[in-house]
C-alpha cells in the first residue's frame, strides 16, 4: 500500500470516470472522430487500473498487458480511421447518424 | 479374321463420334464418306466373318473383348457371338445400310444438317451390330434400346415440325411399353437361370422347363411382348405409320429392313425357350397372322405413298412372325432378309420419287412419272413385284416358304394359311395401287413441278436392291422347285434346340399338294395385281365408284380403324388427365404447398426480427452498453450473494 503515493481508491475513482466518459461519449456524439477518440479514453482508464494493480500486487504483468493495449488500440486508430476516410469519401461526412445502410 | 469379330459395330461408333464432333467443322462431303466408309468396313468385315464361320466345324464363334459386369457369381462380359443367324443379320445390317448410306449422300445433300444425320445413322448401326451380335441378354438390351433411341432421334430429326418431334415421342414411348415385356423377362431369366448368357440359358431351359413351364410360357410371352413393341405388331403397332416422318432413308433403314425386325430376331434367337412353351408359339403365330391382315386392310386405302408402304412393313412383319410361330425359324429369317432387299428398295424409291416431286408424298398428286424417272420405275417395279410374291423373285421364295409351312407344320393350321393367302393377295393389290397411281397414267402434280430421275448415288442403290430383290431368294430356293434350301441347312445348327422340341415333322404331305399351294400363291399374287390393273388403269372411275357405295367401310379403313383415336380415348387421356389431376390436387397443393408455407414461415419470423435492425448506430451502441451494465451487474450480484 505504501508504494502508492495517492489512496488505491482514487485511481479507481479516476478510472471509473474516465470509462464512464468515454461510455457517454460514445453513446452521445455523432461525429465518428469523437466516437473514436472517447473509445481510447476507455482503454486508457483501462490501461491506469492495470498500471495500478500492476503496482500493487508487484506482477509485472499488468504493466506487459498495457503495452499490448496500447499496440492494438493504435492498430484500431489507423483502421478505423481509414474506414472513416473511406466512409467520407463515399459520404461526405462522418456523422453516425447518417450511417443507416444497415437498416433491415 | 474371327479373333476381330468386335471390332466390326466399332467402325459406325467411330462414324458416330467422327460426324458427331466434327461433322460440322469437315462440312457435308466428308460427314458424308465418313458416313459411309465406315458402313462399308463393316460390311466388308461382315463377309469375311461369314467365310470364316463357314470354315469352322461347330458354326460358332464366341468372343468377348472385356467383362463388362462382375457381382459375387453374376458375371457379364461384353461378348459378341457369331453364328449363322447373326452373320445373316450383320451382313443385312451392314450391306444395307451401306446402300442406304450411299443414297441417303444424295437424298440429304440440300439438308444443313446433314453430318447430324450421319452421325445418328452411324449410331443405329451401330447399336443394331451390337443387338445382333449379343452373346447374353444384357448385351443385347443395350442394342436394343439404343436402336431405339436412334429411332426417336431420327424420327424427329426434323424436330422443328412438331409433327414429326410427336411421332418420335410417340414411337418412343410406345416402345417403352414393349421394353417393359423385355427388361421383365431378362429379370426373370437372371432370377432363375442366375446366367445371361444365350448359350447357358439355353442350354438349362429345357431342366427348367420341366420343373415349371409356367415360367418359361411367362418369360416367352414377355420377351414377345417386347417383340411386338420393336416390330410394331398388334397392339403396340401404332407408332410405326406416324414413324414416317423422318427421313425416307431412315424408314427404309430402320422402319423397314433393320430395326423393326429386331423383334423378328430376338424371338428367333430365343427360339428355344418359345418352342419349350407350345403357348407363347401359337401367340406368336396368332398375333402375327392377324397382324398381317389387318396392317394390309388398312394399306388398301392410304394416300401417302410412304403410310402404304408403313402399313405393308407392318403386315410382312406379321408374316415374318407368324413363321416364327409355326415353328419355321428358318422361313421366319429368311423373309427378313428378302424383305430388307425389296421393302428398302421400295422405301428409296419412293423417296426416289418424293426428291423428284419437291416432297410432295400424297399419291393422288403423282402419276405418270415412268418415262421421266425410268431407273427409279423399273426398281421399283422390281420390288413390288418382289413383294407380290412373283417368281422367281425374292419375295416369291420366302413368303411361298412361310404359307407352305403355316399349312404344313404340326403346329400350323388351315386358317394360318387361308389368312396369309389373303393377305397376299391384299399385298400384291395395294402395292400396284401404289405402283400405278404413282408411275402410270396421267401426271396430276402440277405443271410448275418438273420430275427428273435422280443423280447416280440414289439410283446406285436402287439399282443395286434391285438386283438383290431378285436373286436374294435364290440361296433358298425350296427343293420341290429344284433348288437346295441351301439357306434353312445353313441356319439349321441355330434352331437345332428348338426343333428337338417341337413335334416330329411328318412327311405325309404329298408332292401335289406342295405344288398346289405354291400354284394357289401365285396365283392369289397375280390376281392382286390383275385387280389393281383392272381399278387403277383400265376403269379409274370404279374405286371412285366404290368409295361411294361402301363409305363407311372405306372410312374405318383410311381411318386406320380409328385405333389411334381408340388408344386416345382410353390409356392416353385417363393417362393425362391423372397426371393433370394428381399435378394440380398433389403436386401444386401438398408437395409445392408444404415447401412454399415453410419458405413463408420463415419470411413472416425474419419480417418480425428484421424490426431491430434499425440500422441507427448509436441506438445500436446504447442497447450495447446497456446490455453491458446489466451483464455486469449479474456477475456481480451473483458475486455479492456468493461472497455474502
Amino acid at each position: 500500500m505504501t508504494l502508492l503515493p495517492v489512496p488505491l481508491g482514487n485511481y479507481i475513482l479516476l478510472s471509473g470516470i474516465l470509462f464512464s466518459l468515454g461510455v457517454i461519449g460514445v453513446l452521445t456524439a455523432r461525429n465518428a472522430i469523437i466516437i473514436l477518440m472517447s473509445v481510447e479514453l476507455m482503454l486508457n482508464a483501462a490501461n491506469l487500473l492495470l498500471v495500478v494493480f500492476a503496482r500493487v500486487h508487484g506482477d509485472i504483468g499488468g504493466q506487459v498487458m498495457v503495452f499490448f493495449v496500447l499496440t492494438v488500440a493504435a492498430a484500431e486508430a489507423a483502421v478505423g480511421l481509414a474506414i472513416l476516410v473511406a466512409v467520407f469519401r463515399r459520404k461526405g461526412s462522418v456523422d453516425v447518424d447518417r450511417l443507416n445502410m444497415l437498416k433491415g | 479374321m474371327l479373333p476381330l469379330l468386335w471390332t466390326i459395330p466399332l467402325w459406325p461408333l467411330l462414324g458416330f463420334l467422327l460426324n458427331g464432333f466434327f461433322g460440322r467443322r469437315w462440312g457435308k462431303k466428308t460427314s458424308g464418306l465418313i458416313g459411309c466408309a465406315t458402313i462399308l468396313v463393316s460390311f466388308l468385315m461382315s463377309v469375311g466373318a461369314l467365310a470364316s464361320l463357314l470354315s469352322l466345324p461347330e458354326r460358332r464363334y464366341l468372343v468377348a473383348p472385356f467383362d463388362w459386369i462382375v457381382v459375387g457369381n453374376f458375371h457379364v462380359p461384353f461378348g459378341f457371338m457369331l453364328d449363322p443367324l447373326s452373320a445373316v443379320m450383320i451382313l443385312v445390317v451392314s450391306g444395307v445400310g451401306f446402300l442406304i448410306h450411299v443414297y441417303s449422300v444424295g437424298y440429304m445433300s440440300h439438308d444443313p444438317d446433314q453430318p447430324r444425320y450421319f452421325s445418328f445413322l452411324n449410331l443405329f448401326v451401330f447399336f443394331m451390330l451390337v443387338l445382333v451380335l449379343a452373346d447374353n441378354f444384357l448385351v443385347m438390351y443395350i442394342g436394343w434400346e439404343g436402336v431405339g433411341l436412334c429411332s426417336y432421334l431420327l424420327i424427329g430429326f426434323w424436330f422443328r415440325r412438331p409433327s414429326a418431334a410427336r411421332a418420335g415421342m410417340k414411337a418412343f414411348i410406345v416402345n417403352r411399353i414393349g421394353d417393359l415385356g423385355f427388361s421383365l423377362a431378362i429379370f426373370l431369366i437372371f432370377w432363375n437361370f442366375g446366367t445371361l448368357s444365350f448359350i447357358e440359358v439355353f442350354e438349362r431351359a429345357p431342366a427348367v422347363a420341366a420343373v415349371s413351364g409356367g415360367l418359361i410360357t411367362a418369360i416367352g410371352l414377355l420377351l414377345f411382348m417386347g417383340a411386338t413393341g420393336k416390330s410394331a405388331q398388334i397392339p403396340l403397332y401404332v407408332w410405326l405409320p406416324d414413324a414416317m416422318e423422318g427421313p425416307t432413308p431412315v424408314s427404309a433403314l430402320i422402319h423397314a429392313a433393320t430395326m423393326v425386325t429386331a423383334g423378328v430376331y430376338m424371338v428367333a434367337r430365343c427360339s428355344t425357350l418359345f418352342a419349350l412353351a407350345p403357348v407363347t408359339l401359337a401367340v406368336v403365330a396368332i398375333i402375327g397372322a392377324a397382324t398381317a391382315l389387318f396392317a394390309a386392310s388398312m394399306a388398301l386405302v392410304q394416300n401417302d405413298i410412304k403410310k402404304v408402304l408403313a402399313y405393308s412393313t407392318i403386315s410382312q412383319l406379321g408374316y415374318m412372325f407368324l413363321a416364327l410361330g409355326v415353328g419355321a425359324f428358318a422361313a421366319g429369317i429368311f423373309h427378313l432378309m428378302t424383305h430388307a432387299f425389296f421393302k428398302a428398295l421400295l422405301f428409296l424409291g419412293a423417296g426416289s420419287v418424293i426428291h423428284a416431286l419437291s416432297d410432295e408424298q400424297d399419291l393422288r398428286k403423282m402419276g405418270g412419272l415412268k418415262t421421266a424417272m425410268p431407273i427409279t420405275y423399273w426398281t421399283f417395279l422390281i420390288a413390288a413385284l418382289a413383294i407380290a410374291g412373283v417368281p422367281p423373285l425374292a419375295g416369291f421364295v420366302s413368303k411361298d416358304e412361310i404359307l407352305w409351312q403355316s399349312f404344313s407344320s404340326p403346329i400350323g393350321h388351315w386358317l394360318l394359311w387361308l389368312v396369309g393367302t389373303i393377305t397376299a393377295a391384299l399385298t400384291a393389290f395395294y402395292m400396284f395401287r401404289l405402283v400405278f397411281l404413282a408411275f402410270h397414267g396421267q401426271s396430276r402434280y402440277p405443271s410448275t413441278v418438273h420430275p427428273h430421275e435422280s443423280p447416280g448415288s440414289m439410283a446406285k442403290p436402287l439399282i443395286a436392291l434391285g438386283v438383290l430383290s431378285v436373286i436374294g431368294g435364290w440361296i433358298g430356293w425350296p427343293k420341290v422347285l429344284g433348288g437346295g434350301s441351301w439357306f434353312e441347312h445353313f441356319l439349321a445348327p441355330v434352331f437345332e434346340g428348338a426343333e428337338a422340341r417341337l413335334p416330329a415333322r411328318e412327311a405325309t404331305h404329298s408332292l401335289g399338294l406342295e405344288y398346289g399351294l405354291i400354284a394357289v400363291s401365285i396365283a392369289v399374287g397375280l390376281l392382286g395385281i390383275g385387280w389393281a390393273y383392272q381399278w387403277y388403269v383400265k376403269s379409274p372411275e370404279r374405286p371412285e365408284h366404290l368409295r361411294t357405295r361402301f363409305a363407311g367401310l372405306y372410312n374405318l379403313l383410311l381411318n386406320k380403324y380409328w385405333v389411334d383415336e381408340i388408344y386416345d380415348a382410353i390409356i392416353v387421356r385417363p393417362l393425362v388427365g391423372s397426371a393433370r389431376f394428381l399435378y394440380r390436387r398433389f403436386d401444386l397443393a401438398v408437395v409445392d404447398g408444404t415447401a412454399n408455407g415453410i419458405a413463408k414461415l420463415a419470411q413472416t419470423l425474419a419480417a418480425t426480427g428484421v424490426r431491430t435492425s434499425t440500422g441507427r448506430f448509436r441506438l445500436g451502441a446504447v442497447t450495447f452498453a446497456f446490455g453491458c451494465v446489466v451483464a455486469l451487474g449479474w456477475v456481480v450480484y451473483t458475486f455479492l450473494r456468493v461472497s455474502g
